[in-house]
């Protein structure tokens, strides 16, 4: 896996602030198991795993609403039938590449909740994500809704950890950041003597800041060189040819989640883990095999995890949360693929969660000038994780506080 | 005598990489006389004769797609090293990131080579001219899924990124502006056989469009005019090239407005390269890469393809590939530069290259007295200067050149420009 060439433009995006970055790439795996001897943790704490799907997912083609008034229609070749999706109601079923998640769902460990949006959606994958990423919806600043939990939480970036080489902006705190963890060696090359290393890593009077950093960037080589046995081999070889453009995000979702797996069951202090998945983008010749094969990827890396979690003690309080930056328009655009939408779902799976369907699917006919009309306000799931996942106050780091009921 | 650390920084600004004989010459010359010529290189370019484009097949030939986007990818960092006009040869690279169109999807070496060439063409002119050019350019138009967008079934992938990231930013239009502007863009189709694009009028929407504010019949050029007569295009430009050539800082007032005014790309950088408020820079890695083989004077295209193949597999490790930008949004700037990993590749590739450098480059440097062999490494990495530090980690090696080089190389002060 090539660790630097994904996710970048977050930071040209411009909302990590100083502290996100000051904090990038410092991080070993091993200064996180370093914390499953902290005694911070209390015994029912729960952890979160945020999952960003990077490009704009499909809500309707995630969730189904194949009953719809209107949606075989706007949908044409796009649409699916009752009997193809897997059924959640008698108006609704997930997409047949959920199967995984269908029998989660089954077993009251999924929830979905649908048409979750925010007042006057942006369109742009940047700026969107910026809002949800800030849970800003006016004018997103530059701290991330997980950054400012982190900064009442104590501010020891190992509480909240990205396995990116890249913090994303979801965890840059005001005065603190996560920590982000390159999952790849960092072997030294033959011939390079850590002394050396050392001495280019040392501080020097006066520089300035960029430069320093860069020195800095040795001395954390010299300290992670041993680290590279012990990290799985993040390998991803059968990485498709991307159909969507770019917009960020990572192809290795199940590499991360296995990392995540292996923190919660070393009972690491970390509360909150971030990773993401990317190539939602799916403008044109999507077509439903395209975009069954991205959502059979989620499908395989989240249920991987799940039945993974239902195994320790540790892992039965850890609940994932997914979202992405926004759905797609309702009426597919004729070159089998959808442009950006608005409101769609969010999953939240887990032995915590308790499942079924939240929320409510919008009208496919009463549109907001050809998309969906939100139903939920994003941040009263954010209010919820932050409450019953991490005992937060969510009107101290939101200034929101309503919560869904029922969830956890 | 114009001032050397002043030429310096602007040279290293430039162009990939100056050598210490560009420097020397730019000193004899005076900083006018340099950017001018920089702007306006007199005489022909040898190094880029040197450096011919590659002779690709029709795109409908079913060759090795891969193996003709690497040959295109190689050439390039090739010419960039070997270019002697390199202020429009780096301005070329600055588009790339501008318009970020990656071979992941466009798929054809010879359209992602067309793409390049159209850059070139319109990089130091009327930015107009490059707006236009790119709408009819089939890499961009598949890369966005222009050809898609018809009046039946409008896709709005290329309108919304030509308004939010290629001439205005996010902000300075609105979903209508989006939505009808596709309207503007349907109907051009890119030949499956010859590449070639062109506008289908049956799939072409001639009704009305309302797009910013204004009411006409706008097809592909007439959204392009208007978008280039909004006041936020200019600054917008202004901007992005003040962050690759001056500072992630924000622009200073004086030099947006006074860059704003300009008529051509080349006149704006030149104005934003004389400004006051530059801040420091991280060398992208193609920068960085390619600096380091002018003054090691290593040419990729003499070189045999394995090597070739290990600095294209450097640049992959350092995190920036040409011809493939990780997103539509270009590559990131400054401390994302600067991770764990990508010292650690620089490192690697530090090695690699002072492996490579030529006889002649590590006699020079031996030649230095062994107490000002430190500064020698400088003049020949045009570094203003080693900090303590680095110097404290370099003098070890200095008995040995090549190592020095390496090390040279890696130092976080030729890590910044």
């Amino acid at each position: 896996m090539d660790a630097l060439t994904r996710r970048r433009f977050l930071i040209t995006s411009g909302v990590v602030g100083a502290a996100g970055l000051a904090a990038g790439g410092a991080w070993t795996l091993r200064d996180v198991f370093d914390t499953a001897t902290w005694d911070d943790r209390p015994g029912d704490a729960k952890t979160l795993v945020l999952v960003t799907l990077y490009g704009g997912n499909d809500g309707l083609a995630s969730v189904v609403p194949f009953a719809e008034k209107g949606y075989r229609d706007a949908r044409g070749d796009l649409a699916y039938s009752g009997e193809e999706v897997l059924g959640l109601d008698d108006r609704s079923g997930l997409n047949p590449a959920f199967a995984g998640l269908k029998k989660l769902y089954d077993t009251k460990q999924l929830a979905v909740i649908r048409g979750v949006g925010y007042p006057k959606p942006d369109h742009s994958h940047f700026r969107s994500m910026d809002i949800w990423q800030t849970a800003q919806p006016d004018r997103p600043g530059n701290t991330g809704w997980l950054g400012r939990w982190l900064d009442t939480f104590g501010g020891d970036p190992r509480h909240a950890v990205s396995f990116e080489p890249v913090l994303p902006p979801v965890l840059a705190g005001a005065t603190s950041a996560g920590a982000a963890v390159p999952v790849t060696g960092l072997a030294l090359p033959n011939g390079v003597q850590t002394a050396t290393l050392r001495k280019l890593g040392a501080v020097a009077a006066g520089e300035p800041p960029l430069q320093a950093r860069a020195a800095r960037a040795f001395a954390d080589l010299v300290s992670v060189d041993t680290l590279i046995d012990s990290v799985d081999a993040a390998e991803d070889a059968d990485e498709p040819e991307p159909a969507g453009t770019g917009t960020g995000g990572r192809s290795d979702l199940r590499a991360q989640l296995d990392l995540v797996a292996r923190c919660v069951e070393a009972n690491v202090a970390t509360r909150v883990f971030s990773v993401s998945l990317g190539g939602f983008d799916l403008h044109a010749s999507a077509g439903r095999s395209t975009q069954e094969q991205i959502l059979q990827r989620l499908d395989d890396a989240l249920t991987a995890f799940a039945t993974r979690m239902a195994r320790t003690e540790a892992g039965r309080r850890v609940v994932v949360a997914v979202y992405s930056e926004f759905g797609r328009r309702v009426a597919a655009n004729g070159s089998e693929g959808t442009d950006h939408g608005t409101a769609s779902n969010m999953f939240l799976l887990g032995s915590p969660v308790r499942g079924g369907l939240f929320g409510e699917q919008p009208s496919l006919s009463d549109l907001d000038n050809g998309d969906l009309r939100f139903v939920v306000d994003f941040r009263s799931v954010y209010a919820t994780l932050l409450k019953d996942v991490l005992d937060a106050d969510p009107q101290q780091i939101l200034g929101y506080s309503t919560t869904l009921p029922g969830l956890l | 005598m114009a001032d050397r650390k002043a030429l310096a920084h602007l040279l290293r600004r430039a162009t990939f990489g100056p050598t210490a004989e560009e420097v020397d010459a730019a000193e004899r010359a005076g900083a006018a006389a340099t950017v001018d010529a920089l702007l306006k290189p007199s005489g022909a370019d040898a190094g880029a004769a040197r450096t011919p484009a590659p002779r690709l097949p029709e795109v409908d030939e079913r060759a090795d797609r891969a193996a003709q986007i690497r040959t295109v990818g190689s050439w390039w960092l090739d010419r960039m090293v070997q270019a002697e006009h390199q202020l429009p040869e780096k301005l070329t690279f600055f588009w790339h990131g501008h318009w970020a169109t990656s071979a992941d999807k466009v798929r054809y070496g010879t359209l992602m080579l067309g793409h390049q060439q159209t850059l070139a063409r319109t990089a130091l002119g009327d930015f107009g001219t490059m707006v236009r050019a790119m709408l009819r350019d089939p890499a961009l138009i598949i890369w966005l899924d222009g050809q898609k967008n018809t009046v039946k079934a409008p896709n709005e992938n290329l309108a919304r990124e030509l308004m939010e990231l290629f001439t205005l930013g996010v902000g300075h239009y609105t979903e209508q502006d989006v939505r009808e502007g596709a309207r503007a863009l349907t109907g051009w189709v890119v030949d499956q056989r010859t590449g070639a694009t062109s506008l289908n009028p049956k799939r072409h929407d001639s009704r009305p469009k309302t797009i910013l504010g204004s009411t006409g019949d706008f097809d592909a050029d007439s959204f392009a005019a208007l978008l280039l007569g909004r006041p936020e295009c200019p600054e917008f430009i202004a901007r992005r090239l003040w962050l690759r050539y001056c500072g992630d800082n924000e622009i200073p007032g004086a030099a947006l407005t006074e860059a704003a005014r300009q008529t051509t790309t080349g006149a704006m950088l030149k104005v934003l390269l004389l400004a006051d408020g530059h801040a420091e820079l991280v060398k992208q890695p193609v920068e960085w890469l390619a600096g380091a083989l002018r003054q090691l004077g290593l040419r990729p295209g003499d070189m045999p393809e394995q090597q070739r193949r290990q600095l294209q597999s450097g640049l992959n490790q350092l995190g920036q590939v040409p011809l493939r930008p990780p997103s539509v949004g270009g590559w990131p700037a400054g401390a994302a530069w600067l991770t764990t990993s990508a010292a650690q590749a620089r490192l690697k590739m530090a090695q690699l290259l002072a492996g490579k450098a030529p006889q002649p480059v590590l006699d020079r440097l031996g030649a230095a007295p062994q107490g000002t062999r430190i500064d020698a490494l400088a003049r020949l990495l045009v570094v203003d200067a080693f900090t303590d530090r680095t110097r404290a980690a370099l003098t070890p090696a200095a008995g040995d050149p090549r190592k020095l080089l390496a090390l040279g190389l890696a130092s976080p002060e030729y890590a910044i420009q």
